[in-house]
């Protein structure tokens, strides 16, 4: 393909190409995998084959279907039926019900508290509000499929760069598209790869950050198992905007199911010439590879992931210089995240004013949460930057599973902070989170109810920053140590009053002095949590804080249950009288919560 | 034509200044009178030596406009920049760092063999820390003395990583690295080997430049103090060219002070029966290898010839460059030839059984200890060195011993095997040894007089150096490298063929043995080593005989004891062999 019109021919054929009877689009994401929906998907293809249906019908193992939570997932178009929850169990139902007798199997459709059935994604809320530019092809498309992709536009973007766009111009309509990093800095993309271009160099490279490493985080992950092309194509476009010749993705080795269908891609990519020599028949020559990572959080950090790939330990370097300048072998390097490139195709083709007109003033497009916790739907979220919290989580996310109240999201990880039912109509976007408190970070949300207890949720996230810590500087090693530590003492009871300021202080000090982004991030959850639950602090601090189950001797039959289920006897009581927990003894297992039939026991 | 820089403006606590583009903050800091502390940061900036990893943030100062702390030691100034060094938030984030250092720390200062010598304990003091608010687990690490020169407590370390650079970039042996994550990290061996399974070669270089005691010499005074202390014993002691120059320093006296006289009279104090000189070995070193060299370059031996004093260059080359012990001098150091002849020469003469004899050396040098230890380095089972005691490890006995270094009167050397010329004064210098062999080369090639002794071409402290000296019909191409990288690039010239060289000379450390692992803490400061370089000079051009062929004690050896230059006899006692050992 040498032209625009090779290229728009080829694209044209693929989309002319007969639709089958039925295709079932099957999650092929790494949660549903782990549900077993490979076996569902081999099942399915067997009988299909078994009964001579492949012309009819196709059994597509496609990238994650969003809703996760709700997995493995079947959409079942053009009948526009979605499958829930299927279990290997329910393959032959499908089979014979569906797809032989054209009958919904209505117990496998999501059920409504009322007990009404919802029998298309289409009509649930959680799919309905999003808006999906990053997404686009996720699930939509086979991604071992490269035919599928390009009938989707897919290198459309390239051939119109490469083909009709000098570099500057490339460059120019990604900075007017407002796009920024989409790992959690926000920084402009088309400033980045602007700086990098300036740089005179005859060696350059673009780097593929998918070193997703935030807890509960999972964007990144989903969009190189559902649409890898996508990546190759943007990086390919950011080589062709900066000057690069070769490009690496650097992606975690604990991300084994993605790393796959990516290798795939490049190899797919390199067949129908859009990597390699001359690409489009012009002079560009461009290249990617796949480089592997121990799965340190630290190495998600820019110059750290440097240090990793150039064989050293992941370890963060003082900036300046930048990567822009001086990066990857101490060339000018461009690296974005796996969310921010995937952007950049539909830019060139919609052009920039479109991006821009989604979001807010400072913050264009859209971005992809992964919503979890104690929420209703869990999954993947793709929504217009300027989003409220409200509607993450009340609209699409359904609110609470069993209608408790929410207390907070944590956004951004363990760099980032909690945000409170107060601010939960503030609009997403980069600049009004880092206004309250929070950071964007790469997107995962999760969502804690009022059960949670606000001072072990900092706990847990220093617990994973002082481990992951590379060790390097002194506030980032010690003191997140130290800060684990205040909270490991206050959360048994240990703690005094002056290790509140004492927290708040250190928590300061690291956040100024730590080298790289992890260290001046890592208290965050501390200081927003005492910010906004100083109450809790202050009741393990003072030691008023109640740690063990009470029976509420107004409520308490006297059934018994509670002390036959207690794992340690300290529930006494005989029957038909109210029952006492002897708290010296409680472990605060919560089993006699879950016994009680009346909710006569009380949570600490 | 060197193009004039476009200097950057910027203020440093309101002060504006000028500055050269590339200039550090600390650096601009410095100008104006600005002292802002450092722990991390090394900069020896003549040799090329530099820990800018800006980790430790003990250094931390505001920039204002950024409204931002940067490392002061790292950071480069640029035009406009406004830095404040001591605004609230700098001062707390710098105390913050330290307090954090020393909450996971033994604090056990006053039984510390580095109490008072310490940079950390020095830090603490001049940012008037008083107590450490933020308490908790401290690093339990497993001590390490399995090596003969090094010790290492890593619950001292502090991972300012100044050994890894010693280590790794200026060493190229690099047997240090960080090991684990968070808090768990520690600078350690590969896989935690014990230090002996590793290819160290102790030079030492880490311990010079370890702000703490996580890395420090192998005490071993008590040994020493038990052969003094024993009634049967005969305790001869011999004394490095690199010690007189340097040991004062432990006393107060200024760098450079030559004080061998008060050294022989406070290890007479200190009861050492007879005290040798270690330079005269190194003549004597100086005629058994110009003899070699001689003989290799007539009869188409291997060339170049290296020479073979440093014990840390030796255990390189057999750890790293396996192929190439055929290179290397067979000639003992001058330490393990005085040593050899205490056990046989010495004791003969003055009529003593060898194995009541304790033969002590001190040194400069760590890698001293683990060479007296060596297979090849004894006789009829006794160690020609028994027991080896640094510049440093000296200087405490004394103190231990109350002697009031100062007020010394001084003394010379026991008799025998002490007389030395100039030439064996500068085996203490990179460069020195090389210019003792060619002041007896020329006149053993020639059979000229040398009239010119100053070979000052080839001194100083650049790197590598070489020169070409005319030798009558033909010249000697000689080569010098102090510091193992460059001695790297030396040998793999060697090995690919490249070199053309006569005669090399490596030492293993900045500025040779006067830089040595063993001397006392030069504390970042290249002056220090300077000065000792410009003393061992100057002590070479004061003495009377200045060619090691003029040494007349080593004539005279030659008569009635190893009757000539690489003899049977000489072979024997003074020369050794190599073996490869494995690189890890």
């Amino acid at each position: 393909m040498n032209d625009l019109k090779a290229y728009l021919e080829k694209r044209d054929a693929l989309r002319a190409k007969t639709v089958p009877r039925l295709t079932l689009f099957c999650c092929g994401g790494t949660s549903c995998l782990s549900s077993a929906s490979d076996v569902i998907i081999e099942l399915l293809r067997g009988k299909v084959e078994a009964h001579g249906l492949e012309a009819d019908i196709d059994v597509k193992q496609v990238g994650c279907l969003r809703l996760c939570g709700e997995g493995p997932l079947i959409f079942v178009e053009p009948d526009d039926i979605t499958y829930v929850q299927v279990q290997v169990e329910d393959v032959d139902d499908i089979f014979t019900q569906h797809i032989l007798n054209k009958q919904t199997v209505e117990r496998l459709l999501v059920t409504e508290p009322d007990g009404s059935w919802v029998s298309s994604y289409r009509e649930m809320p959680f799919y309905k509000t999003q808006h999906r530019i990053a997404l686009r092809n996720c699930g939509e498309i086979d991604p071992r499929d490269i035919g599928a992709y390009i009938a989707r536009d897919g290198y459309h973007a390239l051939a119109l760069c490469l083909l009709e766009q000098t570099p500057e111009q490339v460059i120019e309509t990604i900075k007017q598209s407002g796009l920024r990093g989409r790992g959690g800095g926000g920084f402009p993309t088309g400033l980045k790869w602007a700086y990098t271009a300036a740089v005179k160099s005859e060696e350059k490279y673009v780097i593929c950050n998918a070193d997703e490493g935030d807890p509960g985080a999972f964007m990144d992950r989903s969009i190189i198992e559902g649409d890898p092309h996508s990546l190759v194509e943007a990086m390919t476009i950011a080589a062709y905007a900066i000057g690069a010749k070769q490009g690496y993705i650097y992606i975690r080795a604990e991300y084994a199911i993605s790393i796959e269908p990516l290798k795939l891609a490049l190899d797919k990519a390199r067949e129908h010439g859009f990597l390699g020599d001359n690409i489009f028949g012009t002079t560009f020559c461009f290249d990617i590879d796949i480089k592997l990572g121990a799965g340190a959080f630290v190495c998600g950090e820019e110059t750290a992931l440097i240090r990793s790939m150039e064989g050293h330990r992941g370890e963060p370097d003082k900036k300046p210089p930048f990567p822009s300048e001086s990066g990857f072998r101490d060339k000018p390097t461009s690296v974005n995240n796996v969310e921010t490139f995937v952007n950049v195709p539909a830019i060139i083709l919609n052009g920039a004013a479109w991006f821009a007109s989604y979001g807010t003033e400072k913050s264009k497009g859209t971005k992809v949460f992964a919503l979890a916790g104690n929420i209703k739907n869990i999954g993947l979220v793709e929504v217009p930057m300027g989003t409220t919290f409200n509607e993450i989580i009340y609209e699409i996310g359904g609110g609470h599973p069993e209608g408790k109240e929410i207390k907070g999201v944590q956004i951004g990880g363990p760099s980032g902070g909690v945000i409170t039912r107060d601010y939960f109509d503030t609009p997403i976007d980069y600049d009004s989170l880092t206004a309250i408190g929070a950071m964007m970070g790469s997107g995962g949300m999760i969502v804690m109810d009022e059960d949670t207890d606000m001072v072990e949720i900092a706990k847990f996230y220093l617990d994973f920053t002082q481990e992951e810590s590379c060790g390097k500087c002194t506030p980032c090693r010690i003191g997140t140590k130290r800060l684990f530590e205040i909270l490991e003492r206050l959360t048994s009871m240990q703690g005094e009053p002056s290790d509140l300021d004492k927290l708040e202080t250190l928590a300061r000090n690291i956040q100024a002095a730590s080298l790289c982004g992890l260290g001046q991030s890592a208290p965050n959850p501390v200081l927003s949590t005492m910010k906004y639950f100083r109450e809790e602090y202050e009741a393990y601090a003072y030691r008023t804080k109640k740690t063990k189950y009470t029976i509420d001797p107004k409520k308490c039959i006297g059934c018994t249950k509670c002390a036959r289920v207690c794992p340690v006897a300290c529930i006494r009581g005989v029957v038909r009288e109210v029952h006492i927990v002897e708290e010296a003894e409680c472990i605060a297992c919560g089993a006699c919560y879950d016994a009680c039939p009346v909710d006569a026991v009380l949570r600490p | 034509m060197k193009l004039i820089e476009k200097m950057i403006r910027c203020s440093i606590n309101g002060i504006t200044l000028d500055v050269e583009a590339g200039t550090t903050i600390l650096q601009a800091a410095k100008k104006v009178g600005v002292d802002v502390p450092t722990l991390c940061h090394l900069d020896l900036h003549d040799i090329g030596i530099a820990n800018q990893s800006a980790n430790c943030r003990v250094c931390l100062v505001e920039d204002e406009k950024r409204h931002q702390l940067v490392p002061a030691c790292a950071e480069k100034v640029v035009e406009g920049m406004a830095v404040q060094t001591d605004s609230l938030k700098a001062v707390m984030a710098r105390r913050t760092s330290l307090e954090l250092l020393l909450s996971n720390h033994p604090q056990d200062c006053l039984t510390c063999i580095k109490n008072l010598d310490c940079e950390l304990q020095t830090l603490a003091h001049d940012m008037n820390i008083k107590e450490i608010h933020y308490p908790g687990e401290k690093m339990n690490h497993p001590l390490d003395l399995t090596s003969k020169g090094i010790s290492k407590d890593s619950n001292k370390c502090i991972m300012c990583r100044r050994c890894i650079t010693m280590c790794d970039e200026v060493q190229t042996v690099g047997i240090l690295s960080p090991l684990k994550r968070g808090f768990d990290v520690v600078v350690a061996t590969a896989f935690h080997l014990d230090m002996d399974q590793t290819s160290c070669t102790y030079c030492g270089q880490c311990v010079s430049v370890c702000p703490t005691a996580a890395l420090a010499e192998m005490n071993d005074t008590p040994k020493v103090w038990r052969a003094l202390n024993h009634p049967e014993k005969h305790v001869v002691v011999q004394i490095a060219p690199a010690v007189r120059v340097a040991l004062a320093e432990e006393f107060g006296f200024p760098p450079g002070e030559i004080s061998t006289g008060k050294i022989v009279a406070a290890l007479k104090r200190l009861r050492f029966d007879t005290v040798v000189d270690t330079n005269f070995g190194a003549d004597l070193t100086v005629i058994e290898e110009a003899h070699e060299l001689v003989d290799r370059m007539e009869n188409g031996g291997r060339l170049p010839m290296l020479t073979s004093c440093c014990p840390a260059w030796v255990q390189f080359i057999e750890h790293q460059f396996p192929e190439l012990l055929d290179v290397p001098s067979s000639c003992k150091s001058p330490q393990q030839m005085v040593g050899t002849l205490i056990k046989s020469y010495y004791a003969e003469k003055r009529a003593i059984d060898p194995k009541k004899i304790v033969s002590v050396s001190v040194m400069p040098c760590l890698a001293k200890k683990a060479e007296a230890a060596r297979d090849e380095f004894h006789q009829n089972g006794l160690r020609d060195v028994d027991y080896v005691i640094t510049t440093r490890e000296l200087a405490r006995m004394i103190k231990e011993a109350a002697i009031d270094f100062k007020t010394l009167q001084e003394q010379p050397f026991d008799e025998l095997l002490s007389d030395s010329t100039g030439a064996a004064a500068i085996f203490g210098t990179t460069g020195g040894v090389l210019e003792a062999a060619a002041r007896t080369a020329y006149e053993m090639m020639t059979g000229k007089e040398l009239k010119e002794v100053d070979f000052t071409a080839i001194r100083g402290l650049e790197g590598v150096r070489e020169a070409t000296i005319p030798m009558g019909e033909r010249s000697l191409r000689i080569g010098i490298a102090h510091e193992l990288g460059n001695a790297r690039k030396l040998l793999e010239a060697i090995r690919d063929g490249k070199s053309h060289f006569d005669l090399i000379e490596i030492m293993a450390c900045p500025g040779g043995c006067i830089g040595g692992g063993g001397q006392p803490y030069h504390h970042g400061r290249l002056d220090v080593i300077k000065a000792r370089q410009e003393a061992l000079y100057r002590l070479d051009a004061t003495l009377p005989k200045r060619k090691s062929h003029q040494n007349e004690e080593v004539i005279q050896l030659y008569d009635v004891f190893l009757e000539k230059p690489g003899s049977h006899k000489a072979h024997q006692l003074l020369h050794t062999t190599y073996s490869a050992k494995t690189r890890i």
